[in-house]
């Protein structure tokens, strides 16, 4: 055996030393795991090589395989009767999510949870792809690199999409540590939160910049939870015909790497992304992205897709090779001769060829016949493409090395012999400590509910991202309609972003998304419920159709061995199945990051459990949208929906440090049907702006339709549709509440008979009306205004924080 | 006549060929994207086109400086080419990345053809960072033939990082005065000079694009490809506005040169 190839000695091995050896090679599986590839390995009457156990750590990453959210979770609760109970759920994603797709069993949805990507009807003969990934872990080490490798990661993850689609829209999202985190509370291992952010924006503005792709929806959380794990979620949409969603190998066929070379870099991602982070961690783990050369991929894959030329493709992402080819050759077999990898350099082991992660790689598996033309268009526009084995039918996984074999495992072992094992996980309603009097909010002084809209309004996380949205590319490509950016000066925050992506047809399709990771803290199960009703507010006011929308999940959490973080994980997955099945919004795919802890002095640190929902609607005629900005003084003003005492979790609490319990709850049903009504309002033509109720509830959202729109507004109290008993009446209550499914409506005074006909039967009032002087003006229950601010004053104060 | 033939030369890292290739489709040309290597190997030739533009992107990564790689190859790889084409007074465009090529190559200001050594440059905007947004613009009285008949202040939107104009001296940038060659202007709303960010890269005299002396080379910062329809208006939900953009009677204009000039001939 040649000596750049190591046997492991692990037959002779004691539980103590299989453990010490999935350690000291950063392999990240547990005793259960090495004890199986024991025995697989005795009964060859063998050892395993580096390269053969470096390919089933890969395989069997958490990353890659999900062991967690598929595997058997013991689960027991308490519920509010402070009962306990237990159910055992046997592969939670199948369990929850998944069959409530299948039980939704839409015909618009082409192809979900099985490729790289959800795949949905579009138009005429065209498909939408989406995908939304994470890049936590690289991100926290090298911001730049490992957002700007997110981002290339997931547009692989389209161009890996059956046969293949063109990618048209990005949208990103973030959690850092607060922005003016003191150097001294964050120690000297970890990367200050406002470098770290810094890092990521450019990261994903330089590649996803040089992709021509449009940046065009995102979100950005500060918290405090993220400062030792910032979350980084990357995602693309997908245009393609419908005919190419389905990809096939067949024994025979060439294995064909094209676009970059492989190196060091990256060297363990999947495994590394599945483990807590801690001062020791490798900055090598991180790949070196280069856009242009994904770009010319881009280009000359799409071609040798629309020319037949390959049966199947799919992206070199975790694992590198052994994941792509691993999964290709799946159900057939596959050789292949990892001394023909083209190298960045030389020097590489054959296990860091087969496992490494450079960025921009492709797997193809193409007929020998068509090996000339396909390589013709590759060599045209100088992109490197190089054959590299051959898929078989030994249902084996053979690798060989300058003539030798140096890995031979059976697929049905790589791919099914991973250990299902049982993990407990548990679940009870926290308690937290309610605020008194909130109006006391420092020092015994009573604040105005003014100051207190402007101190909501400069929080990092509802303050304007114009800093880093400007940096991002949103309208290469020609199609956006309705941006990230909006309002009388383009400095609105827009609530979902359109686009075209065929010029030649108004069809198109919105993209919005839902996060609010401080309700999880008090039930995880709402925090995702609520997440999936803001994402679809946020579809409804521009102009989008819930009944043909859906969504990608992205779970980030700790470790889930710790029973309290697969608890929430449980509660989170039970969520997103109930409310698929009650908006009638599916999922097609979605991710899970787990391990988001980081190990200081001893300690653990666990972000908080977050959840991400992203939704996609398909908008038959853009040129119907609206956008949140107000029009013309005169105007009605309506508020959609029920007011309930619910701040739990809110912004109002958050500013005196207060989390609560009342956390926003979501009646699915109603809460459809109102969508639905306010979305037929939108089509005929009969609402001037609209605006969802999210961060900061109706104060917010009235000041931020005022200041996009340069005008005024006035909200007389006393006509708001509330739920609450009287003793939770009270201004604030009603100003701050986050209650979901709630709308704020401008509508034509020609268009309020109209628009009255279109609600009817869903909950509404007519609250107040927009004004021509620059101030937004609110009556309390009173009758007395107790709110009376310039709507310049409160943009500065929106403006002010992140103007960086 | 048949609709005047346009070539957009695409390379690595161009990312705009498409969006420019509906441009001329909806102002009547015949457009093709055509890669630089088909150009540089001879299985294409500049001769068989009406018409030249070179797309937005970021050629090559703008690896060395932004659009010098590409600049680099027009003008040594296919200099005789691209002398004939525009010193025949045929229409050539550059946007953005294509524009920053132009000025790279020599082929604007254009004063010989291709000058050369370099007359100006793009540089890095004034805040340092890319930036996308939505600016307004105000058509110079110029021998642009893109421009023909913009009198009107436009809009369309920037998204770049390097678009600060820099003559390289006073003399050059009196040249370009005397000679009718600056053909737009970062301005506000009302046509009037203004500051950043209604200039959004800090360019010399607010330039933001300019032709060479027969005034039909063209570059520009400025994407007039984002602006074909309406609907790409930032504030066509406010506002009532016209069926077409801003950025599409730019690209007619070449067409409808190029037609009446087969007329005369």
């Amino acid at each position: 055996m040649k000596d750049n190839i190591s046997l492991i000695n692990i037959l002779e091995q004691d539980d103590d030393q299989l453990l010490a050896t999935s350690r000291k090679n950063l392999l990240a599986l547990n005793l259960q795991e090495m004890k199986v590839i024991q025995d697989y390995f005795s009964e060859l009457g063998r050892n395993p090589t580096d390269v053969e156990l470096e390919t089933l750590a890969q395989t069997w990453s958490e990353h890659c395989k999900h062991k967690t959210l598929r595997g058997v979770i013991e689960y027991s609760w308490r519920s509010a009767d402070g009962r306990w109970q237990t159910e055992t759920i046997d592969n939670l994603l199948k369990q929850t999510i998944m069959k409530s797709t299948a039980k939704l069993n839409l015909p618009w949805c082409l192809s979900v949870f099985k490729d790289n990507a959800g795949v949905i009807d579009f138009e005429k003969d065209m498909a939408l792809a989406f995908k939304v990934e994470t890049h936590n872990h690289p991100s926290a080490l090298e911001p730049y690199g490992g957002a700007g490798t997110g981002i290339g990661g997931v547009i692989r993850d389209i161009l890996g999409v059956g046969l293949g689609a063109k990618p048209v829209m990005n949208t990103d999202v973030f959690c850092f540590g607060p922005p003016e985190t003191p150097f001294s509370a964050i120690g000297d291992t970890v990367l200050h939160p406002k470098r770290i952010a810094k890092g990521v924006v450019a990261g994903v503005r330089d590649y996803g910049n040089r992709m021509g792709i449009p940046t065009c929806n995102g979100a950005v959380i500060f918290d405090e939870s993220f400062i030792y794990n910032p979350l980084v979620f990357c995602g693309t949409v997908g245009i393609m015909p419908k005919k190419y969603i389905e990809k096939e190998v067949r024994p025979g066929d060439l294995v064909l790497a094209v676009g970059g070379r492989t190196g060091r870099d990256g060297i363990h991602g999947a495994t590394f992304s599945s483990i807590e982070l801690d001062e020791d961690t490798e900055i090598s783990a991180v790949q070196i992205g280069n856009p242009i050369i994904e770009k010319k991929v881009t280009d000359t894959l799409l071609m040798a897709r629309d020319r037949g030329l390959y049966r199947a493709v799919t992206d070199c992402g975790a694992g590198g090779f052994s994941s792509a080819v691993g999964e290709l050759g799946e159900k057939c077999g596959a050789r292949v001769y990892l001394d023909k990898a083209p190298l960045k350099y030389q020097g590489l082991l054959p296990w860091e060829i087969w496992i490494s992660e450079s960025q921009e790689r492709m797997v193809l598996a193409i007929q020998p016949d068509n090996l000339e033309n396909i390589l013709k268009i590759f060599n045209d526009e100088n992109v490197e493409a190089t054959v590299i084995g051959e898929f078989t039918d030994t249902k084996k996984l053979e690798l060989m090395y300058q003539g030798e074999k140096v890995a031979s495992l059976d697929m049905d072992f790589l791919h099914d012999g991973v250990p299902r094992y049982t993990r407990k996980a548990s679940w009870k309603p926290a308690k937290y400590e309610e605020p008194d009097d909130r109006w006391q909010m420092t020092d015994g002084r009573k604040i105005s509910l003014g100051k207190i809209l402007n101190k909501i309004l400069a929080h990092p996380s509802v303050a304007s991202k114009e800093w880093i949205i400007r940096q991002y590319d949103h309208e290469v490509q020609g199609g956006s309609i309705i941006k990230p950016l909006t309002g009388v000066t383009n400095d609105g925050p827009s609530d979902a972003a359109v686009s075209r992506p065929d010029l030649g047809s108004w069809a198109g399709f919105a993209v919005a998304n839902g996060i609010n990771p401080r309700y999880g803290l008090i039930d995880p199960y709402w925090m995702t419920a609520s997440a999936v009703d803001e994402a679809l507010r946020n579809i409804t006011v521009v102009g989008g159709d819930i009944s043909k929308t859906a969504l990608l999940d992205n779970f980030c959490w700790g470790n889930p061995d710790k029973e309290e973080q697969l608890g929430g994980i449980v509660r989170a997955a039970k969520a997103c199945s109930d409310a698929a099945l009650g908006y009638g919004t599916p999922f097609i795919s979605g991710k899970d990051s787990l391990n988001n802890e980081y190990s200081l002095a001893g300690k653990s640190l666990s972000i908080m459990g977050t959840m991400l929902i992203s939704a996609i609607s398909v908008v038959r005629d853009v040129r119907k949208c609206i956008t949140m900005d107000l029009k013309r003084s005169g105007n009605a003003i309506y508020l959609l929906g029920e007011t309930k005492a619910e701040l739990g979790g809110s912004f109002y609490y958050a500013l005196t440090g207060h989390i609560g319990n009342s956390v926003p709850k979501v009646d699915f049903t109603r809460a459809r049907a109102l969508m639905l009504s306010l979305g037929k309002a939108i089509g005929k033509g009969l609402v001037a702006s609209a605006h969802d109720l999210s961060e900061g509830g109706l104060a917010v959202s009235a000041s931020e339709m005022s200041f996009a729109g340069g005008l005024g507004m006035e909200i007389q109290m006393t006509d708001i549709r509330c739920q609450m008993t009287e003793n939770e009446k009270s201004d604030s209550n009603i100003l701050f509440s986050e209650s979901n499914s709630r709308f704020l409506v401008e509508v034509e005074p020609k268009n309020i008979k109209a628009f009255e006909r279109a609600l009817k039967g869903q909950p509404f009032a007519r609250i107040g009306k927009v004004r021509k002087d620059k101030v937004l003006q609110i009556k309390g229950l009173d009758g007395k205004i107790v709110l009376k601010e310039n709507i310049a004053g409160l943009k500065e104060s929106w403006q002010k924080t992140l103007r960086w | 006549m048949p609709k005047p033939k346009v070539i957009i030369i695409r390379t690595a890292g161009t990312n705009c060929d498409m969006e420019t290739e509906q441009a001329f489709l909806l102002a009547g040309a015949k457009p093709s994207r055509v890669h630089i290597n088909k150009l540089v190997s001879g299985q294409e030739s500049l001769k068989a086109y009406d018409i030249l533009a070179i797309p937005g992107g970021f050629s090559y990564g703008d690896d060395i400086a932004s659009g010098k790689v590409l600049a680099n190859e027009l003008r040594y790889e296919l200099c005789d080419q691209i002398r004939e084409f525009a010193g025949a007074g045929k229409p050539v465009i550059g946007i953005c990345n294509g524009f920053q090529v132009l000025v790279k190559a020599g082929l604007l200001p254009g004063f010989d053809i291709i000058d050369q050594g370099l007359q100006a440059t793009l540089s890095f905007n004034d805040s340092a960072k890319f930036e996308d947004r939505w600016i307004y613009l105000k058509p110079v009285k110029s021998k642009c033939l893109w421009t023909k008949g913009v009198n009107k202040v436009i809009t369309l939107p920037v998204a770049h990082g390097e678009g600060k104009f820099i003559p390289k001296d006073r003399k050059v940038l009196d040249r370009l005065k005397k000679n009718g060659q600056i053909v737009l202007q970062y301005t506000d709303e009302k046509g009037r000079p203004a500051k950043y960010p209604a200039n959004p890269n800090g360019s010399v005299e607010n330039i933001a694009g300019i032709c060479n002396p027969a005034g039909n080379v063209f570059g520009l910062m400025p994407h007039p490809e984002r602006h074909l329809s309406s609907y790409n208006h930032p504030r066509h939900t406010r506002l009532k506005l016209p069926e077409t953009g801003d950025g599409l009677p730019l690209f007619k204009n070449a067409v409808e040169h190029v037609k009446s000039r087969s007329k005369h001939v």
